[in-house]
């Protein structure tokens, strides 16, 4: 609880730093006054827990974002290749996939991840199964090969 | 190159904007106009650059998050029925009434 | 290294307005709102990435740098999110989406064209 204050306190002033660019005494202290604000609002909501501030996801998830990041280039040019070459190429599937993450917050990386990445979309999470809607066959069938499940569910432990 | 990026950012809001007009269904017609937040967010950024005053970059920020409560707005007001012109939602608000 | 740096941003915002034009072009083509999502998802990653990072390239100074990422960070978290919501509200709604038929009714359909 208290590592998850001190970690909110950190992002706030930082965000504060970067946006207002000031270095003066008196909007330094509006700055402090404005987060001390925020912690106390916050902390009456009882939203400051591991699931607003995922701290043990800090260790591993930045090599999953270089490989997300690879992904994503890869994902843009088959779909901007694809809108070039009309609508004969295209397959639109609709397909039910199974995940193997346990906690809350794997699941909701897993299903933003295929978001994020163009051509797969994520539209419902039933229980363990996730409907995806992918514009070429091809993408659900490497999603079925499961390399983004494995490393999410790495990123868990 | 700032203006020609600027120009490229006009065409793709004008191809939003014909789709906005022509969509066939209500969820067309929001996801054009989300793109077309998106695309604003870009050219405030960019005119920043061309007119030399990056501080253009305050509202981009204040843009993008007033364009995503927007579009949310949006869909929550299109739940209530009211939006919607499908022949089997009017069946399904006559039952209603 | 100014001249690396004003070359690599320049490229950067080409491919930027490249993908951001071929979205609009998609958004136009594509025969349903589900495929049209797609579309709008290329110009939402990495063609508002690609602008973003060439404008980087031209900051004058690490506060409009860190802004830059600001935005970026921002239009990557608000995308998904978006489109996620629309595509539950269109199914909800009884929005089907058109799909791929059988592999040799597809052919015999494609060779009219």
């Amino acid at each position: 609880m208290k590592l998850h204050t001190i970690s909110l306190f950190l992002t706030l002033a930082a965000f504060w730093l970067l946006n207002s660019g000031h270095n003066t005494l008196f909007i330094l202290l509006l700055g402090l006054a404005s987060i001390l604000l925020v912690l106390v609002i916050v902390h009456r909501m009882d939203v400051v827990d591991h699931e607003s501030q995922p701290l043990y996801l800090t260790r591993n998830i930045f090599s999953y974002y270089l490989w997300l990041i690879k992904e994503i280039i890869k994902a843009n040019i088959i779909v901007v290749k694809h809108i070039w070459l009309g609508n004969q190429s295209i397959s639109p599937t609709l397909s039910r996939i199974k995940m193997s993450q346990k906690t809350d917050m794997g699941k909701v990386i897993y299903a933003n991840s295929i978001t994020l990445t163009p051509g797969t979309v994520a539209i419902d999470l039933i229980g363990d199964e996730i409907i995806v809607h992918a514009l070429l066959k091809k993408d659900i069938d490497s999603l079925l090969a499961g390399e983004m499940n494995r490393r999410i569910s790495l990123l868990e432990r | 190159m700032f203006i020609a990026a600027t120009f490229a950012i006009f065409v793709a809001m004008f191809l939003a904007i014909i789709r906005g007009i022509t969509g066939p269904t209500l969820y067309d017609r929001i996801l054009a106009v989300n793109m077309f937040g998106t695309k604003t967010v870009l050219l405030i950024s960019l005119l920043g650059f061309v007119m030399g005053r990056p501080e253009f970059l305050d509202i981009a920020i204040v843009y993008a998050l007033i364009n995503f409560i927007s579009v949310i707005g949006v869909l929550r007001y299109s739940d209530t029925n009211k939006l919607k012109h499908m022949p089997s939602d009017e069946k399904s608000l006559d039952k209603e009434l | 290294m100014d001249m690396i740096l004003n070359i690599s941003g320049a490229l950067c915002l080409l491919v930027g307005s490249f993908l951001c034009i071929s979205g609009g072009v998609g958004l136009l083509r594509f025969p349903d709102f589900y495929t049209r999502m797609h579309a709008v998802g290329v110009t939402d990653t990495l063609g508002a990435g690609m602008i973003l990072i060439g404008l980087m390239f031209y900051s004058p100074d690490f506060l409009i740098f860190s802004k830059l990422v600001i935005i970026l960070l921002l239009t990557l978290l608000i995308g998904p999110t978006t489109s996620h919501v629309l595509a539950k509200a269109a199914m909800q709604n009884n929005l089907k989406p058109k799909l791929q038929q059988e592999d040799n009714i597809k052919e015999t359909s494609s060779s009219n064209y």
